[in-house]
């Protein structure tokens, strides 16, 4: 399908913010949302009065999940907004559905500055219940959902068995090697010592990586995101409004949400997922062409998810991550292609989604200090695994 | 080790059932001759309501697994091994399963494997075996 005019390019980022990121924080969550929200607020150069709109995946699911313990209702009248617009859940195109359902609220003319935050506190969760997840909620009593009737009957109680089976598939095909995946932790791991927020700065070996236990195999425990608390949130301004603030204005120049599969974890392509369909629509939305990306924060919940993406993306050929992070020259800050310049959630933090982007414009804008790269004016932000699957082209003008 | 069970429900009581006869019982659709997963009551391929659930061969292909080392629960006792099952009768039917009876390092990508049935109160969980171990 063509369009005549691809209306995400009328809306870009005008300002960042991030609450503390603790293991654990002794902030609330509500407090954590509220420092990332006046924060970006107040980056972005304006006033409380100047949201009109405030948008968040996956919102609050009303259990107590540490998951997202805030959505868009409570954080409304918290902060005593007036907005034309709000918005979260969980179905949608992964964890930056936040932004790009922001980024629509604004292209159809019903914004002019939409609000977007992710709020997450699975490490207080964890001094609680060792064996609490996202799925906990799902692991309880008899259960007739859409989808995970189909796999906790197996003892899959964690995201990992799912991904690993990925993992394990992309091994086979590919001759992907456990060698080559650790790249992405050891990468996660340089990274995060130069970033001060980071919650695992102390340096990580290949032998370190090969002496974790494995979790699931072939996934180690190094191969899983780290939980912390967290609150990050962006300011999306439609670009005229944008171009008025005190930033750079960072235009989306093209978004990827392609789901052209079952949204399913087993029926779905076990070496694509849906990234792949994410990234073919987000590369026929621009001129601009993988070579000129200048830094790529890729999800990396799960190592593996993060090889997924940089294929998928177009970034390299399918089937060729293994070999290209081989070294992890490549992937450095002053490799070709830096990637999850914060340490990821790897060893940044599982901040979940909204912290690639907000690590994305951290670059851009040449405020990342002691881990900065190269200038650059491109750069990709891409979240999400299996079925779920959500990619921004980001330009600083 | 006790599983966390399904509720059963119209759309699903055929898979989760069809032990209890000895079935592997997935949906088809006589419109255009397919198996499709999970159950639903359209055709996901070309919209026919004309779908029942239909007894497939039971027999499939590792298409993808890991062996889980990790104990979610007090109760669960790793090392398990979690597997998607290709199954023969259609290209990209999978189900997700358990891989039992051989230990997990026998466990391999492509390898044949055949459905049995383990029955938990009114559920009878399809799982998997290596094919040449039918009849062990």
């Amino acid at each position: 399908m063509s369009f005549d005019r691809l209306y995400e390019k009328d809306v870009a980022i005008s300002g960042i913010g991030q609450s503390e990121v603790g293991r654990p924080s002794h902030k609330s969550a509500m407090r954590l949302t509220v420092d990332a929200c006046l924060e970006a607020i107040a980056d972005a150069g304006l006033k409380r009065d100047d949201i009109d709109g405030v948008s968040c995946w996956p919102g609050d699911n009303n259990n107590g999940n540490s998951f997202s313990p805030v959505g868009p209702n409570a954080l409304i009248g918290t902060l005593g907004l007036r907005v034309n617009w709000y918005g979260g859940g969980y179905e949608g195109p992964g964890p930056l559905a936040g932004v790009i359902n922001g980024a629509m609220a604004i292209a159809a003319g019903l914004c002019r500055h939409v609000l977007v935050f992710r709020t997450i506190t699975e490490a207080s969760a964890r001094r609680v219940d060792k064996t609490a997840n996202a799925l906990s909620n799902k692991t309880a009593g008899r259960d007739s959902s859409f989808f995970w009737q189909w796999y906790t009957p197996y003892h899959v109680h964690s995201a990992i068995n799912l991904m690993a089976m990925y993992a394990q598939r992309h091994f086979h095909e590919y001759g992907t090697t456990a060698e080559q995946l650790a790249q992405i932790a050891l990468t996660c791991r340089a990274n995060a010592a130069l970033n001060p927020k980071a919650v695992y700065r102390q340096p990580m070996t290949m032998a370190d990586y090969l002496a974790s236990r494995f979790i699931s195999t072939p996934l180690r425990m190094f191969d899983c995101d780290v939980h912390c608390d967290a609150g990050t949130a962006i300011v999306l301004s439609r670009i005229d409004a944008a171009r008025a603030g005190p930033n750079p204005p960072i235009r989306l120049e093209a978004i990827g949400s392609a789901l052209h599969q079952p949204w399913s974890w087993d029926q779905i392509s076990l070496t694509e997922g849906a990234s792949f369909d994410a990234g073919r629509m987000m590369w026929q939305r621009t001129d601009i062409k993988p070579h000129e990306v200048g830094q790529a924060q890729l999800y990396d919940g799960f190592s593996i998810l993060t090889m997924i993406w940089l294929e998928g993306l177009g970034l390299v050929p399918r089937g060729e991550s293994g070999r290209f992070v081989e070294g992890g020259q490549r992937i450095a800050r002053d490799g070709e292609l830096p990637i999850n310049t914060n340490g990821g959630q790897l060893s940044g933090g599982r901040t979940h989604g909204l912290g690639y982007v907000h690590e994305a414009c951290t670059q851009l804008w040449g405020r990342a200090g002691a881990r900065q790269i190269p200038p650059h004016q491109v750069a990709v932000a891409a979240s999400g695994g299996g079925p779920l699957a959500g990619s921004l082209l980001l330009v600083r003008e | 080790m006790p599983r966390k069970l399904p509720l059963i429900t119209a759309e699903n009581a055929a898979f989760w059932q069809g032990g209890q006869s000895g079935r592997l019982m997935i949906q088809h659709c006589s419109a255009c001759a397919r198996w499709f997963q999970p159950p639903a009551p359209v055709c996901p391929r070309c919209n026919s309501l004309d779908v029942a659930p239909k007894a497939v061969s039971g027999r499939g292909r590792v298409a993808t697994f890991t062996v889980n080392h990790q104990a979610w629960t007090p109760e669960l006792t790793a090392p398990y091994v979690v597997a998607i099952v290709e199954l023969d009768d259609q290209p990209g039917l999978r189900l997700l399963s358990n891989i039992t009876v051989v230990p997990p390092d026998q466990v391999r990508i492509a390898q044949p494997v055949q459905v049995h049935f383990e029955q938990h109160e009114d559920v009878w969980l399809p799982l998997f075996k290596p094919l040449a171990e039918v009849g062990a």
